[in-house]
């Protein structure tokens, strides 16, 4: 194991986009303030240092057209990599990331091609409120012709960034705020981390946890509150959202026969139904659950904004409920040091 | 710097004059089944700027675009088979008229929604500077696109980073029958272009040869690193926004504006300028190109429906 190195999840995004920059000319970055002296939490700092400012610019507050842009870029041959400081401002690219981005392969009947990896950070940390804070990973799993990765771990941050870049189609690359600082073995090397393949984190036998992105860790420590008083839960990572590995999902279902999903994002129409929809449609006699983000904005006061998004707790409380557990049972206090220390500024 | 050919203006022009005759005979069999938006009465610009470019140049046309493909001397068989929805068109049925493409004349594939292939080609022409590549983007839009405010703000970053890109707007000075008027405060699309440091003109003429020497002294202006060039194309579409039919009863313009327009035909003035043996040849040569390809289209099969889901990824 002399080829891993430990490193933190902003790390290894800025490793396997810095590799992959000197691997391949045709791979740039832009957006707002990557080549700043914070280069987007130290993911894109100074590379235009390293490969010219072409290769590494910051751009004007343009994000339909900029969109557009990498679009036009990728179908000159390029391979962009167009990082946003919050998802929400994705909005504003719907437009190109559907009607075009999605479609042009298709339109020209295989002619073009646009590999366009779009970085999108989500995510909580203390008081990101209605509009700096949302996850819409559903949103694009929606569109044929858009691949969607959310990855957990660093391990899996570098290998999807290297594939996102390869791969032929548009990519988002969903990666959440509170990971930057997650600490895990990388390869040194290009690796790529295949795209419709999940993982099964921790192997357990009496229910299983789906979580996505940051819910993944949720999930893991629920699962090891949940360890304490004899339930054994297997905490899966999907990795891809679109595509899906459903027979992950599937296999680990027929196992434990409970599933509970806790998604990073609204209930209605998003990941953990389609997940819940795959499992009712392909399996039998299971029992299923989800969680996610309330059925609202998100405030911004901390007090409300704990009680928005899921948390170890209710994860560890909701699972023990369908594993027949006492519904009053509550795990002790789940140390989440990444939210606690969190002090911004933004 | 190329001479304008008259000739070959009056047989590309002839060519699209023709073929969207033909549509527009043709469309009540339904066998186009699909919107079609004609360039007739548009013909000098596309005509004029093709005639300028060179092979290496790359073309983003929108949802008007027939014109645009036709003189860029794309392959009309497969263009027509294309309308028919047949597996010999140019994109096996997948794309129709409004997303016609064709990329071995770098015809890239464009777009039904307004002004949304401008950055595309702001993004194509980022991509020629970067790689260092001969080969000017050529962007056509509407009037009605300068509306949208993804066009400035790629008009911006063209500006910004000095791209090899030319910029046609064809103001026929409608969006649908939305006159430009209704539209911005205003006849100022030049001098919004040029405040965005732009060099923008306006091609006031009716003749393709002016469309031409606009286009001609602008891509060897680009060529030669002059940065973005916009070209304002005053034309006029004489038929309806859609559809084969026209649209003088819906009364958005007036009769006048549109007969002015008719009577200034350029096709008549180009066939004026070229003896008439020619004349004559070049008109039979298209007349039975075009029959050739309608045929080409109707014996050509239909896609199978396995084809459906192919090339949604690649
Ligand atoms: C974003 C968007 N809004 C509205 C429409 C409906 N629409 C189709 S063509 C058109 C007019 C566009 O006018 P212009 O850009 O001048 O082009 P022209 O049709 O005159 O060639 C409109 C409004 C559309 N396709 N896309
Ligand atoms: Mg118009």
């Amino acid at each position: 194991m002399d080829n891993l190195k430990e490193i933190n999840y902003g790390e290894a995004i800025y490793e396997g986009c810095y590799q992959e920059m000197e691997n391949d000319d045709s791979v740039f970055v832009y957006g707002l303030g990557v080549d700043d002296t914070k280069g987007h939490y130290g993911t894109s700092k100074d590379l235009h240092k390293v490969f010219g400012a072409k290769r590494n610019f910051d751009i004007p507050l343009s994000e339909d057209a900029m969109t557009g842009i990498g679009i036009g870029a990728a179908l000159g041959g390029l391979k962009p990599i167009y990082v946003h400081q919050r998802m929400d401002f994705l909005l504003l690219c719907m437009n190109q990331l559907v009607n075009m981005a999605a479609k042009l392969r298709y339109m020209s009947s295989g002619v073009h091609s646009v590999p366009l990896v779009v970085r999108a950070a989500i995510g909580r940390s203390w008081g990101q409120g209605a509009q700096h804070s949302q996850a819409f990973h559903s949103y694009f799993m929606h569109v044929p012709g858009i691949k969607v990765v959310a990855p957990t771990t660093p391990h899996d941050a570098k290998g999807c960034l290297i594939a996102s870049i390869r791969d032929k189609n548009p990519v988002i690359f969903v990666e959440h705020r509170m990971l930057y600082s997650n600490v895990g073995y990388v390869p040194e090397e290009l690796y790529e981390v295949e795209f419709g393949k999940g993982r099964v984190l921790i192997e357990g036998t009496d229910i299983t946890l789906v979580g996505v992105s940051y819910t993944v860790t949720d999930c893991i420590r629920a699962s090891l509150a949940l360890k304490e008083i004899g339930i054994s839960a297997e905490v899966i990572d999907p990795v891809s959202l679109s595509p899906i590995d459903y027979e992950l999902i599937r296999k680990s279902a027929n196992k434990t026969k409970k599933v509970l999903v806790v998604d990073n994002g609204w209930l209605t129409c998003g990941f953990a139904a389609e997940v819940i929809a795959d499992l009712g449609i392909n399996c039998k006699d299971l029992d299923l659950d989800r969680m996610g983000y309330l059925e609202s904005p998100c405030p911004t006061t901390r007090v409300l904004e704990d009680g928005f998004y899921p948390s170890p707790e209710s994860v560890a409380i909701k699972a023990n409920t369908m594993c027949g557990g006492d519904s009053n049972w509550k795990p002790e206090n789940i140390s989440r040091k990444e939210i606690n220390s969190f002090k911004g500024p933004f | 710097m190329k001479k304008f050919d008259v000739k070959k203006a009056y047989s590309l022009f002839y060519l699209i004059r023709k073929s969207e005759e033909k549509i527009i005979e043709l469309y009540d069999t339904d066998k186009i089944k699909s919107p079609v938006h004609l360039s007739i009465g548009q013909e000098p610009v596309a005509v004029g700027v093709s005639l300028a470019l060179d092979k290496k140049d790359i073309i983003f046309s929108n949802y008007r675009g027939h014109a645009h493909y036709l003189a860029r001397e794309g392959n009309l068989k497969e263009m027509w088979a294309e309308l028919y929805g047949k597996v010999a068109g140019s994109s096996r049925g997948k794309a129709g008229s409004m997303h016609l493409s064709d990329w071995s004349v770098n015809f890239m594939t464009t777009s039904a929604i307004v002004a949304t292939a401008v950055p595309e080609a702001v993004g194509y022409a980022y991509s020629q500077k970067y790689q260092n590549n001969e080969g000017v983007v050529i962007c056509y839009h509407g009037d009605g696109a300068v509306d949208e405010g993804v066009y400035w703000e790629s008009i911006n970053f063209a500006s910004l980073h000095q791209l090899p890109i030319l910029f046609v707007c064809e103001n026929n000075k409608y969006a649908i029958y939305t006159h430009q008027d209704k539209r911005m405060l205003g006849d100022s699309i030049v001098s919004r272009a040029n405040s965005f440091g732009l060099k923008s003109f306006r091609v006031d003429g009716i003749r393709t040869e002016d469309f031409f020497n606009a286009a001609n002294d602008s891509i060897n202006n680009i060529k030669n690193n002059s940065g973005p060039i916009l070209l304002e194309c005053m034309t006029s579409r004489w038929r309806d926004h859609v559809g084969p039919g026209e649209d003088r009863h819906i009364n958005f313009r007036s009769d006048k504006e549109l007969n002015d327009a008719i009577t200034n035909d350029d096709l008549k003035n180009l066939e004026s300028l070229i003896n008439k043996e020619d004349v004559v040849t070049i008109q039979k040569d298209i007349d039975s190109q075009i029959n050739d390809a309608i045929k080409y289209s109707e014996d050509s099969s239909f896609p199978g429906t396995k084809e459906i889901t192919d090339n949604v990824y690649g």
